[in-house]
């Protein structure tokens, strides 16, 4: 009697992952069948839509690397070098560059408030649901032929497996061995095209347990912070590398989001 | 907010932000939505309570019967400060 209840405890527990793991999708499913995502991208595009700042003209203008104002596939093929600004930029970045030179906004004004709250979404993280579900069904191809695109992706990949900080973290310390998790949030091998596919496929995202709408600036911004390292300046060489090198090894994979998170 | 013709109805959908604290989080002086009002070309089609159990910036979804495109969908909502907010939209 005793020996079966231990041969069904070990059972139990070597059953738990797969279990937890295929709940954990099943939560995915349901959370993202009532998304308010599309909500959030309604208001981008008023805010694309609205003139601003001195020069009183909307984002309309902005070419996002596809010409000014063509919205479409133009986030799937983020990031990529921009030669008006002579320097690779993802979406945030290249929305505070036209901010900045299109509306004529200070730099001061427009990063004042960049990341919102579950009360005020910022207009970035507006911008950002509205811009990004442009490129639905469009395959993630982030520019890869300009040398300062390749020395992004470079410098991306070096700092994902860069330890620093007062714990010595690197992304890879987390994100980088199969089969891990924190709580119930499998860890993804974001090195591997495998794991990097089906999360930049969806952000940015919506998270249902803070109901906010996230951008990946936001994403690699708070990874550090979780690692304990400096803040990194948003729209950095450093923070846009990094989002080259987790594109870039996703690359191909279909665009399906903007995603709805845990 | 988002007002859709499908088959006839008109589906709405809609993002109240309010952060919806309960009676346990305020320790005894709760925050939240008590009343929505959906209107359709300012007529009230829907008058609705709900209270402290609903989460913080609740999402919503109405199906009305009917409607056509261009039909100005009003969502207002008083909360119990006595704070009201509304949205409006046309129906695409």
């Amino acid at each position: 009697m005793m020996r079966a209840i231990t041969c069904g405890a070990v059972l139990a527990l070597a059953a738990a992952p797969a279990l937890a793991q295929s709940q954990f999708e099943k939560y995915q499913r349901m959370t993202a069948e009532g998304s308010p995502v599309e909500l959030f991208e309604l208001v981008g595009e008023d805010l694309w839509k609205k003139p601003q700042g001195p020069n009183n003209v909307s984002l309309e203008k902005c070419d996002l690397g596809k010409g000014p104002g063509v919205l479409r596939g133009a986030y799937a093929a983020l990031p990529r070098y921009f030669k008006d600004a002579d320097r690779v930029m993802d979406l945030e970045t290249r929305l505070l560059h036209c901010m900045t030179t299109v509306q004529g906004r200070s730099p001061e004004e427009a990063t004042k408030r960049l990341f919102g709250n579950a009360d005020k979404p910022s207009e970035m993280e507006y911008l950002s649901a509205y811009v990004a579900a442009q490129s639905q069904g469009m395959k993630l191809a982030p520019g890869s032929t300009h040398p300062k695109e390749k020395e992004s992706y470079e410098l991306g990949k070096a700092l994902f497996f860069h330890r620093a900080g007062a714990w010595d973290f690197s992304c890879a310390s987390c994100h980088g061995e199969e089969d891990k998790r924190i709580r119930m949030s499998e860890l993804p091998v974001l090195s591997t095209p495998k794991a990097a596919r089906p999360v930049m496929a969806t952000w940015p995202a919506y998270r249902v347990s803070n109901s906010q709408f996230k951008t990946m600036q936001w994403r690699i911004n708070d990874c550090y912070r979780q690692m304990r390292m400096p803040e990194p300046v948003f729209g950095s060489e450093a923070t846009v590398a990094m989002n080259m090198y987790l594109t870039t090894t996703a690359k191909g994979e279909t665009y399906r989001g903007p995603g709805t998170k845990r | 907010m988002r007002a859709t013709l499908a088959g006839g109805n008109t589906d709405v959908r809609v993002l109240m932000t309010h952060p919806m604290e309960t009676a346990q989080q305020t320790k005894g002086a709760p925050y939240f939505i008590q009343n929505i009002t959906v209107k359709v070309n300012g007529k009230p089609v829907i008058e609705g309570e709900i209270s402290q159990a609903i989460s913080r910036n609740p999402v919503f979804s109405f199906r009305l019967k009917g409607g056509a495109k261009g039909d100005k969908i009003e969502v207002s909502w008083l909360d119990n400060k006595g704070e009201t907010n509304k949205t409006e939209t046309a129906v695409a």
